[in-house]
């Protein structure tokens, strides 16, 4: 097991799984990059509804609603509940079993880049098939294709409230005192490509806003049916919908370029923010901290940043540049674990036959020790997704919970082979000459194992 | 169970810890008295003329439109002085008022001037004069001065401490326990293993040292807190304020205590006298009546102020919310507090009167606010606030005359 093996399986990958550092270790470059052709998703989700299911089903609860049908109404929350339960399963089983873990943490990254959130109720019902759909399928292909599956992709139009945004001389903003809505508009600019200091105006948000009206979701029956389904090219699983009488007439302008009114002048006008300079240094700069450090070096920045513009954003070559780079294989075990990946890493070493058999009760104590240890799973606080940095996670009462859970855990896994062996396998050479010998020294198996859960270098990747 | 006694002798904190702690508590005669200040930060820009409405104004109605709140009914506001009111769903905010515990700030604006929530939230809690100048929160710099960076001087109301209460000072953290204690023996096990890792070490010191500080707390909390897959946004203010105001209000307790509250970004649907504003704005208020209530008699020594790091447009957007602003409202509340007044220079709603024609324009400076209370509440000299709490902050003056002698 070489040193490289082990940061291959826990920095770039969710944590080891037993015999996996040995595996990693032949060549850990080529078993990071091994995993980027294949995709495990389809047998994985097999069976979790699709975006257009779900966008029938919250037709049917509108209906309910406006019904006052009651029992209707309990039936639609009892679904919707055990539907976000099989979600998480689905999701927490494939982090603590997958056998591409880099694939699957690329995954995770540009879910939190491009975030959506179940503290948006009419988003919630839409995160699992959002990551499903807009986002598995791009990791290893062009940013610009994954900018337009997620912007259109009928869990963004309603979590940042594009989809009742109507262009205020529109013929529909003509007749219905309704109108621009500015959230997705601002967000792409400030959070999905350029960021913040990007260079754009107020008056860009708004070109943007106005460029976006008029994308919006199928709403079902009703005057807005069959206006016009809009061909996507593959984005979106077939729910979203352009309906040209709520888009805003007229050419915009842009970060100083012209648009042409329709939905190919938004079409044109993401595929410019995903090329932009800022972006590719935006995203260079979120990629560096999380494989490299909280502070990552500027030059690290700066070569994923050209290989971003180089490549035309294709993302496996951004992926490359930062497996070439020395500094993502610093010894140290730098960042620090968020919740998720924390609970992820345990179960990946010491889960065995247990994650196999996880339900929708089994998975309900991970979703509150993530959201106790601060990170509620599906549930960012905000757009931007949640921290990449030790300090956010690092609170107090944020340690004292991963300790209660690294010991409430070790305990219900119960018995274990030899809990050495276990963080043997777990960390390889980043285990510590201190920590194996406090795991030796445990007053029982379980509690070995919660010594490794709870150890410094563990908590760690 | 883990207490203060038993964790001091078991001995798993080391004695640096208990050092410190001791430390702090002498230090502590330094404040004035047993004053405490609470910091709430509504995250995701609050809509000041929701909460705080100007319905005498005669622009208000045509403007906010479906926004607006009824002149009369259930969903009128609650009148204040014939032009401002409260929303009809912050009563125990209005008898606050009405009590002279809250004083209440219109056009309250951090020196930021563009849209970003998040470079807003940064100036908001940096207390810096732009985003990303200054890397810790203000609140987290001025606990030296007053001898409450020993660790349990000050806490945050979240698992780890929001930017306002993060930086080179230690804070405690808090929430309601969710899972099982862990015994001594297996902590003292993993404190010795942690020696040589400062982040975690004087983490797991501190949290032990507010857990035990907070038994009997702990077990008086609701479990509201404790709901799977409920939001963790305002319907938990109530049980989180409760239980956070019992551990403020202990004699020993940390004397500051910040909330860290989200879901304020009401781009569309808000409502009026009713509908998702307005339930926050009842859970909201609700929380604030539990966290009164659990100080007890500490309330009489306490100085809350609420922040949301902007304010947003004065008109409806297209889609029956509002888009982010520049100026918002501010709560200041507390029985510390010499109340029952609302400070609002106002121009009026016409466009002419707003900043870039749409949002209400800011004259009162956030730091303001937070020097009035640093200063007349807490004690903190002039130079401290001016030179450490708020660099580059010369423009905005500490208001007076906002804190009981």
């Amino acid at each position: 097991m070489s040193l490289e093996g082990a940061l291959a399986a826990n920095r770039f990958g969710l944590g080891a799984r037993p015999g996996e550092i040995e595996a990693a270790s032949t060549d850990p470059k080529a078993w990071l990059l091994g995993q980027l052709p294949d995709d495990d998703s389809a047998s994985r989700f097999a069976g979790l509804p699709t975006t257009s299911a779900l966008v029938v089903d919250l037709g049917k609860r509108r209906h309910a609603r406006q019904a006052r049908d009651r029992e209707a109404i309990k039936a639609f929350l009892t679904k919707s509940r055990q539907g976000h339960l099989l979600e998480m399963v689905a999701r927490f089983r494939a982090g603590f079993e997958t056998a591409l873990p880099f694939r699957e943490r690329l995954v995770r990254f540009w879910s939190n880049h491009f975030v959506v959130s179940t503290q948006k109720p009419d988003a919630a019902l839409f995160v699992g098939a959002f990551e499903r759909e807009a986002i598995r399928p791009y990791v290893t292909g062009r940013f610009s294709d994954m900018v337009l599956a997620v912007e259109c992709h009928p869990a963004m139009q309603l979590y940042l409230d594009n989809a009742q945004s109507i262009g205020p001389d529109s013929y529909a903003g003509m007749r219905a005192r309704r109108g621009l809505n500015e959230n997705l508009g601002r967000e792409i600019l400030e959070l999905h490509t350029l960021s913040v200091d990007g260079g754009y105006t107020q008056d860009d948000v708004i070109a943007l806003a106005k460029i976006l009206t008029g994308w919006s979701l199928d709403l079902g029956p009703g005057p807005a049916a069959g206006l016009m389904n809009a061909a996507m090219g593959g984005a979106g699983d077939g729910a979203f919908r352009f309906y040209p009488p709520r888009h805003q007439p007229g050419p915009k302008t842009l970060l100083g370029r012209s648009y042409a009114q329709g939905f190919d002048g938004g079409v044109a006008a993401l595929a410019d923010l995903a090329n932009h300079p800022a972006t590719a240094r935006h995203i260079a700069r979120k990629l560096a901290i999380h494989f490299i450090a909280d502070d990552p070096p500027q030059d690290s920045v700066k070569r994923i940043e050209m290989a971003f513009l180089a490549s035309g954003g294709d993302l496996p070559s951004v992926y490359e540049t930062i497996i070439d780079d020395p500094a993502a294989w610093s010894p140290e075990p730098v960042k620090f674990r968020t919740p998720i990946e924390y609970v992820t890493a345990a179960m990946r070493i010491a889960g065995g036959e247990r994650i196999g058999m996880l339900d929708e009760n089994g998975v309900r104590p991970f979703i509150q020790s993530a959201r106790a240890m601060g990170e509620s799973p599906f549930a960012a606080p905000s757009p931007k997704g949640w921290p990449d940095d030790a300090d956010s996670w690092t609170g107090s009462d944020a340690i004292l919970q991963r300790v209660e859970w690294a010991n409430a855990a070790a305990q219900k896994l119960g018995p274990q082979s030899d809990p050495v062996n276990l963080a043997d396998q777990g960390l390889g050479p980043l285990l510590s000459a201190d920590t194996r010998t406090a795991i030796a020294r445990a007053a029982s198996p379980a509690q070995g194992l919660a010594i490794l859960f709870a150890s410094p270098e563990f908590q760690r990747r | 169970m883990l207490t203060r006694r038993t964790f001091f002798k078991c001995g798993i904190a080391g004695g640096t810890l208990a050092l410190a702690g001791t430390k702090a508590r002498l230090a502590f005669a330094a404040l004035p008295d047993d004053r405490r200040f609470i910091v709430v930060i509504l995250r995701g820009g609050l809509d000041g003329l929701a909460a705080v409405p100007a319905h005498g104004d005669p622009d208000y109605a045509n403007l906010r439109r479906s926004l607006a709140l009824p002149k009369s009914g259930l969903d009128a506001p609650i009148d204040l002085d014939g032009f401002f009111g409260l929303h009809p769903s912050l009563h125990n905010l209005a008898e606050m008022w009405r009590e002279k515990e809250l004083a209440i700030f219109h056009n309250v604006s951090t020196p930021y001037r563009n849209r970003s929530h998040f470079d807003a939230q940064n100036v908001l809690e940096t207390g810096g004069a732009k985003p990303h100048v200054l890397n810790e929160g203000w609140l987290n710099r001025a606990l030296g001065p007053l001898a409450l960076d020993g660790g349990d001087g000050a806490l945050a109301v979240s698992s780890s401490p929001p930017l306002l209460l993060d930086g080179k000072a230690r804070v405690a953290s808090w929430t309601p326990p969710r899972m099982p204690a862990a015994d001594e023996e297996f902590l003292a096990r993993i404190a010795a293993l942690y020696a040589r890792d400062p982040v975690l070490s004087t983490g797991l010191k501190n949290a032990l040292l507010t857990r035990a500080a907070t038994v009997t707390a702990m077990h008086d909390m609701p479990s509201g807190a404790n709901r799977p897959n409920g939001a963790p946004q305002a319907g938990e203010v109530a049980p989180l304020m409760e239980g956070a105001g019992k551990i403020l209000a202990a004699a020993d307790g940390p004397r500051i205590g910040v909330f860290d509250i989200s879901g304020w970004d009401t781009h569309s649907n808000q409502g009026a006298g009713q509908g998702q504003l307005a339930r926050r704005l009842q859970l909201l208020d609700e929380g604030l009546l539990a966290l009164k209530t659990s100080l007890g008699p500490a309330w009489k020594k306490t100085v809350i102020v609420t922040a949301s790091e902007f304010g947003r447009t004065v008109a409806v957007n297209g889609t029956g919310g509002t888009d982010h602003g520049t100026a918002g409202i501010a709560f200041l509340f507390g029985g510390a507090v010499a109340g029952g007044n609302i400070h609002a220079e106002w121009r009026g709603l016409k466009p002419s009167a707003l900043k870039d024609g749409r949002d209400l324009p800011a004259q009162t400076d956030t730091r303001a606010l937070f020097k009035a209370a640093l200063a007349d509440h807490l004690g903190v000299p002039k130079l401290v606030l001016e030179d450490t709490v708020f660099p580059d902050s010369a423009a905005a003056a500490g208001l007076k005359g906002l804190i009981r002698a």
